[in-house]
């Protein structure tokens, strides 16, 4: 039976019937003996000590079984390593409960545990707590000055520090024939995933959890969990297997898993905390960031000098960090560079990786100081990309991987029909509307991670693969499932994926667009071993046709194994695993990249995208009335899957350009707009055409499926793209994020 | 939430009587706002009410004065999409259909609707000061967050806004709301029905502690050859109006003959100003007439900060949305994709 190969197709969602019938069980819906509920008490100023918790209202109330706060805590470890998550900055982590201080509005302060989600609630209202209120600083505009480098860690790792000064900005700045210098300001913004952080926990007894999170890592819950309350890893299981989006925000253990877990210790019982959508707004978020550019060329249109300045927030507890200016320079080669990034702390909680973190921050600055060079230079803002087209990363001096950028313009800009384009700003009008249309790079890079993978195939046929990586909802079940069935050669039928379990093994937490190269490769190498073992078997059966054979000289499809030359000489897996009497044969692989070979290379995906607006000037309403995303992300394993994670990253780039801002009064140090209703995404009807490209990029590089993820790039160039439009409708250069009517007037 | 006694009423007289007993007992129809509050820790009943039962109140009929009674308790979907709605008073239907999502206006009722309290993040957050919800702990509204708040008929003490849709239409269709209590019946016109917040901004509307919304009536005239609303907002859907303009006018021979103009999103009430539509009555439909009107609206309207924006943006929607009401075909679902 011939079986078709899997990778490149647009697979259906193997989890999605369960998702849309509600069958697919997420965190907070596991239904145990016994379950207690809690609730949690954050606290309602921004800095200070807490003097007093009067519990007694609460603990009078029929139903509550325990409230615990730094008064009644377990005994916690005292080194921050214990804290330290994979994820974490560096500085101190966050450790709830720890004692009386207050370090931000919204921390978390006691839990009330009960016997009903309603009681806790209302428990939580009636304690009264008193504090020692001091002074905060909350606000990044008023502290510029206070600037200074971010410390390094091991986080500096993944997200490296902006490329030393190179040439002499100043000089050719000066010299340089056109120059545009710009401000550009970025508010706070939270991921808001439609779940809400939620942990279920099942006490077993002797030390023993399992534990149901919502999270982005279940590897990394476990060590954390396992360090902070002194278990044994192997004690520890962390489940999760559906996550209704995360975006980031599960990259860390989030303090409802630190707080429930503690609750079942101490009560020895199974406990659920939930968070409610005003405390999703007490954790991480994407950073206030304001951004300065200062961009110098000739009068043919050469970048000659690049200048791009980043201040961030930070909490005062750890040093976050994200790549913000670095990009400048990847896609442009000027010779004269200055790239700054440097951190303000605050009394807030610590920033967090949001989608296409820096990326999506730093591109609008460099995008619409590229916009407006091109309108000082009179040349077409593609065509100023086209001929400062870096073919090499000088900004590291290394070649690209691959690069088909190229082709992202090109082929954006013919399906979007940017040709017929009129250059001039505010000329185009349909009704009372003005008509724009701008453009935007942009680039994501590919990271390199170990991941580990098992795989095992029954006498069934059946293989099945597992490893502890989530499906945050980007379809990674799917994805891995088809990888698995190429590698092998059968029927995706025949293939189970198991993952979002500690248990399984190690991987990394599923962010940077990574985890299609990163577990897919682990997964594909898994196999491969699996195949070696499958090889040995075949050659030790009775009468094996494949004694004198090599592995190189058989393959592997259709559900067997037969000589390259000869496809009639061949034996099924069925018969070989009988062979074995029947037992399953097993592989698994630790997966490591090389990286001495990887460090050759600048490994980034690319985006052009191409966006029409309509801006009623006289009200300030501006609409996405269509746009078009080219993507390079080398090899698409599922061209539907992929489509939609780019479709989401154009969404949340309308988002991001127009609609989403987390307000802060800055005089209580507080987020004011902490729900659905007031934190504005796009809804449908601000949604119009859509268009997604994925370019043919071929990378035998950056891992062993030559695939660079999709999770960012969708909305790296999408969000400047808006802001370049509008300028093109209106002849006005907002640079505020999200663009407001109050800007527009 | 608090623990709560349910009881649901099949007749009127027990609904008042059970609430007049009972000062910790509050009526529930749809539930879309105060189920909200009460989560939120800012509303705590003791006893709910349940008046879905009172079925007398569920109807919308003609009237003996050729109008239209809307029930108290016919949902907002169901008011939008009746066929005399639709063809009388289309600005309502349109109203209605602008606020809110298809969930929410399935369950909220109309009575609840003029009952909506005010969606300020303050008074909103249980451990902000707000005099609205706990009247002398002050208004960081002022100088704080206030580009959702208030340019017209502000006090010292408040600058929260009314958000309702459906109110800013009944403002400009003039309807009138009929209430009952223990002692018997009355009417309110609406315009006396909300209140701005002087130095009680605690209190959002007129209604008595004991009486019940039973109904809303609308009058003969219902503009349904020129009509309009604008609202402006931060999304395209379900997002509260930082301004909007409900206008209904009569036109004979290219003259205004009789104009009505409500604003929402802008005072802790819908917003007329009668002199305003006087001064265009038997004026010629121009830009400039409704910009002067605009302007005699507007008068003494204060930003705080924030919202100064609003100000202009208010005239320049006035003018829009009169303009619009020359021509309700521009208002085909479709054909304004970005209002």
């Amino acid at each position: 039976m011939k079986i078709s190969k899997q990778i490149g197709k647009s697979v259906n969602r193997l989890e999605g019937h369960l998702k849309v019938t509600g069958a697919a069980k997420y965190a907070g819906e596991y239904d145990v003996p016994g379950l207690l509920q809690g609730y949690i008490v954050n606290s309602t100023i921004t800095k200070g000590k807490i003097l007093e918790i009067d519990e007694s209202a609460a603990h009078a109330l029929s139903g509550v079984v325990a409230i615990f706060s730094h008064n009644n805590r377990t005994k916690l470890p005292w080194f921050d390593i214990m804290y330290a998550d994979m994820d974490a900055p560096p500085g101190t982590p966050f450790k709830p409960f720890y004692n009386d201080q207050i370090l931000y509005n919204g921390q978390p302060i006691a839990l009330v545990v009960a016997e009903t989600f309603e009681t806790a609630r209302y428990a939580a209202t009636l304690i009264k707590v008193t504090y020692d209120e001091e002074p905060f600083e909350t606000e990044l505009a008023a502290h510029l000055d206070d600037a200074r480098d971010p410390k390094k860690g091991i986080a500096t790792f993944i997200k490296p520090l902006p490329p030393s000064a190179n040439g002499d900005f100043e000089k050719a700045y000066n010299d340089a024939d056109v120059q545009y210098a710009g401000e550009f300001i970025h508010g706070t913004e939270h991921h808001n995933p439609l779940e809400l952080f939620t942990t279920t926990t099942v006490y077993e007894g002797d030390g023993k959890l399992t534990v149901y999170d919502k999270t982005q890592g279940t590897s990394n819950c476990q060590i954390y969990i396992a360090n902070v309350f002194g278990l044994h890893y192997k004690d520890v299981r962390i489940l999760s297997p559906f996550v209704g989006g995360a975006f980031g925000s599960g990259l860390r253990p989030q303090y409802q898993l630190f707080l429930c877990v503690m609750a079942s210790l101490e009560l020895k019982r199974n406990v659920r905390v939930t968070m409610d959508r005003a405390q999703m707004f007490t954790f991480g978020h994407r950073p206030q960031t304001i951004q300065k550019t200062r961009f110098g060329a000739t009068a043919d249109g050469t970048v000659t000098a690049i200048n791009h300045t980043a201040i961030a927030e930070t909490s005062q507890h750890e040093d976050y960090t994200e790549v913000v200016v670095n990009w400048a320079n990847m896609l442009y080669p000027a010779k004269n560079t200055l790239l700054d990034y440097k951190l303000v702390p605050l009394d807030v909680f610590s920033p967090m990786d949001m989608r296409a973190p820096g990326g999506s921050t730093g591109l609008h600055a460099i995008e619409a100081t590229m916009d407006a060079l091109s309108y000082i230079l009179k040349v077409d803002p593609m065509e100023l990309r086209l001929l400062n087209y870096a073919e090499r990363d000088v900004s590291a001096n290394k070649p690209f991987s691959s690069k088909e950028l190229k082709q992202c313009y090109l082929q954006g800009a013919e399906k979007f029909g940017w040709a017929n384009r009129k250059s001039e700003p505010r000329t185009t009008r349909r009704g009372n509307r003005l008509v724009g249309t701008g453009m935007s790079s942009g680039i994501w890079d590919v990271i390199a991670l170990p991941a580990k993978a098992k795989a095992s195939i029954n006498k069934k046929g059946k293989l099945k693969v597992k490893s502890a990586v989530t499906d945050i909802g980007t379809g990674t079940l799917t994805v891995m499932t088809q990888i698995a069935a190429d590698s092998l050669g059968i029927h995706i039928d025949d293939v189970t994926f198991e993952y979002g379990d500690s248990n399984m093994p190690l991987s990394p937490i599923q962010g940077g667009s990574y985890t299609t190269g990163v577990v897919g490769s682990a997964v594909k190498a898994a196999c491969e071993s699996l195949k070696k073992k499958i090889f040995k078997k075949a050659k030790k059966m009775n009468n094996s046709t494949f004694n004198s054979v090599a592995l190189e000289d058989v393959v592997f499809e259709d559900g067997s194994m037969h000589l390259k030359q000869d496809k009639s000489n061949f034996v099924t897996f069925k018969e070989i695993i009988a062979d074995n009497d029947g037992k399953k044969i097993k592989a698994s692989k630790n997966n490591i990249p090389n990286v001495l070979k990887l460090k050759q290379y600048t490994r980034a995906a690319h985006s052009a995208a191409f966006v029409e607006v309509e801006v009623d000037e006289q009200l300030g309403i501006v609409n996405v009335t269509r746009a078009v995303t080219a993507v390079a992300a080398g090899k698409i394993i599922n061209p539907k899957t992929a489509r939609s994670q780019i479709l989401g990253g154009m969404i949340w780039g309308i988002s991001k350009a127009l609609r989403e801002e987390t307000l802060m009064d800055h005089n209580l140090g507080k987020y004011m707009n902490t729900d659905l209703g007031e934190y504005h995404i796009p809804v449908h009807a601000d949604i119009h055409e859509l268009d997604v490209i994925f370019v043919d990029e071929k990378d035998d590089i950056i891992n062993e499926l030559g695939s660079k993820g999709v999770g960012e790039i969708g909305l790296a160039s999408m969000a400047p793209a808006i802001a370049n439009a509008i300028y093109h409708a209106t002849g006005k250069r907002v640079n505020k994020f999200p663009i407001h009517f109050d800007q527009l007037l | 939430m608090n623990n709560f006694t349910y009881q649901k009423v099949s007749n009127p007289n027990d609904a008042l009587n059970k609430i007049s007993k009972n000062n910790a007992a509050n009526f529930i129809a749809g539930g879309t706002n105060l189920i909200d509050l009460w989560k939120y820790n800012l509303a705590h009943p003791k006893t709910l009410v349940d008046i879905n039962g009172l079925n007398d109140y569920k109807a919308i009929k003609e009237d003996d004065h050729g109008g239209l009674f809307l029930g108290a308790l016919a949902t907002n979907s169901d008011t939008a999409y009746h066929k005399l709605v639709e063809e009388r008073y289309p600005l309502l239907s349109k109203a209605i259909l602008a606020g809110a999502s298809a969930q929410i206006r399935n369950s909220a009722s109309n009575g609840g609707n003029l009952l909506q309290r005010t969606r300020c993040y303050y008074f909103y957050d249980a451990s902000s000061p707000c005099n609205k919800r706990n009247p002398g702990s002050g208004c960081p509204a002022k100088n704080g967050l206030n580009r959702i708040h208030a340019i017209l008929g502000t006090s010292e003490d408040c600058i929260a806004v009314f958000p309702s849709d459906m109110c800013i239409a009944l403002a400009a269709l003039e309807a009138v709301v009929h209430v009952k209590s223990p002692d018997g019946e009355r009417e309110i016109e609406f315009s006396n029905f909300h209140r701005l917040p002087g130095d009680t901004p605690e209190l959002d509307n007129n209604l008595k502690e004991n009486e019940l919304i039973t109904g809303i009536s609308l009058p003969s005239e219902g503009f349904a050859e020129n009509y309009s609303y604008l609202k402006l907002r931060d999304r395209n859907s379900y997002a509260f109006a930082l301004v909007s303009v409900a206008t209904g006018m009569v036109l004979e021979n290219n003259k205004i003959t009789k104009i009505r103009i409500a604003l929402g999103g802008i005072a802790h009430k819908p917003w007329r100003v009668v002199a305003a539509e006087e001064f265009l009555v038997d004026k010629s439909p121009t830009e400039e007439n409704f910009a002067s009107a605009a302007n005699m609206i507007l008068k003494g309207a204060k930003g705080f900060g924030k919202n100064d924006f609003k100000i202009e943006l208010s005239k320049r929607a006035i003018v829009r949305n009169c303009i619009m009401a020359l021509d309700p075909e521009s208002q085909r679902p479709g054909a304004q994709p970005s209002l």
